[in-house]
């Protein structure tokens, strides 16, 4: 089974890279373009083929290492 | 006085900081491998700075997770000194012994300069060689020293007196311009609940000696010596 994880800035946290992403579309003439966030995408291919436990074993993943709560959130996507 | 520094892949200031302990404290403190089990009985374990696992995945984040930190933990719980220098300030806060994080700079650019440091908090082991807001000037270095944490947390650390240290200008004051990386209320150097674990993104280690352009910090080194042979 693989996992995917999008890990965000949590609102309220500035993301000072996603601002010179958004200064560099304007630069390219890109309108109307607001709130640029930056964030990470992590792909785990689990042995685990239950969906509940894979859950389980990605958020402990999460809580442990590939997310700092402090600062980010995580999403997690199951995919056989 | 007997003390480590812990060693992690990527580390490299690691031999400032031994030059510095060695040259105040007169013993040459102890080089400690990140993947030993346990730490020497010490009176001060220092992290100190570099770019340990070359910052993947978030500074600190996997040195972090090694496994001398169960036993830095267990000795920072136990009272013993822990000192966090740039990336040993990241990794105290991604262990958990500090709160906050250390985001990358709000200028997006790795800053190497003196700053000039004000003493917020003078009656820690670290600072006490101090005067209560001593000015004191002190090297950055780092690209990921913007700190982090949400304003319940801020006022927390204000109310207790853990905000140890503060970029400001040559007189004291907390400029805007004065702070190098966008840190939340211009805060330097963290201390925790209980004042023996300090983290901190300036290098006191590079400045201590007239080659290094000033001395501001051996008083940093002296104080912390005092502290602990007085224990």
């Amino acid at each position: 089974m693989k996992a995917k994880i999008k890990v965000t800035l949590k609102r309220g946290v500035l993301d000072p890279q996603g601002k010179a992403i958004e200064h560099a579309l304007s630069t390219l003439g890109f309108g109307g373009v607001d709130e640029v966030r930056q964030g990470k995408y992590i792909e785990v291919e689990l042995e685990e083929t239950d969906e509940a436990r894979a859950r389980a074993e990605i958020e402990a993943m999460c809580e442990k290492l590939l997310a700092n709560t402090v600062i980010e959130n995580y999403e997690i996507e199951l995919a056989r | 006085m007997k003390s480590a520094v812990i060693v992690f892949p990527g580390s490299n200031r690691e031999r400032d900081m031994v030059t510095a302990l060695h040259s105040v404290f007169g013993s040459a403190p102890e080089l400690v491998w990140h993947g030993d089990s346990t730490l020497p009985d010490v009176d001060l374990v220092v992290l100190p700075g570099g770019f340990s696992y070359g910052d993947y995945l978030r500074c600190g984040a996997i040195a972090a997770r090694s496994p001398v930190i169960a036993d830095v933990v267990r000795k920072a719980k136990a009272g013993t000194r822990v000192l966090g220098v740039c990336n040993g300030f990241q990794i105290l806060t991604e262990i958990g012994l500090l709160p906050g994080a250390l985001m990358r700079n709000a200028s997006l650019r790795f800053v190497c300069q003196l700053v000039n440091l004000r003493i917020d908090n003078n009656e820690s082991a670290f600072t006490r060689g101090y005067r209560l807001h001593d000015v004191v000037r002190c090297p950055v270095a780092h690209g990921d020293g913007n700190y982090f944490a949400d304003e319940a947390t801020l006022d927390r650390l204000e109310g207790e007196g853990r905000v140890a240290l503060r970029y400001c200008d040559e007189r004291g004051e907390l400029t805007a311009d004065a702070n190098p990386n966008g840190s939340q209320r211009n805060i330097a150097g963290i201390l925790n609940e209980t004042g023996n674990v300090l983290g901190l993104m300036p290098h006191p280690e590079n400045f201590i000696e007239p080659l290094h352009g000033g001395t501001d910090c051996r008083r940093f080194f002296e104080g912390m010596a005092e502290t602990l042979e007085a224990a």
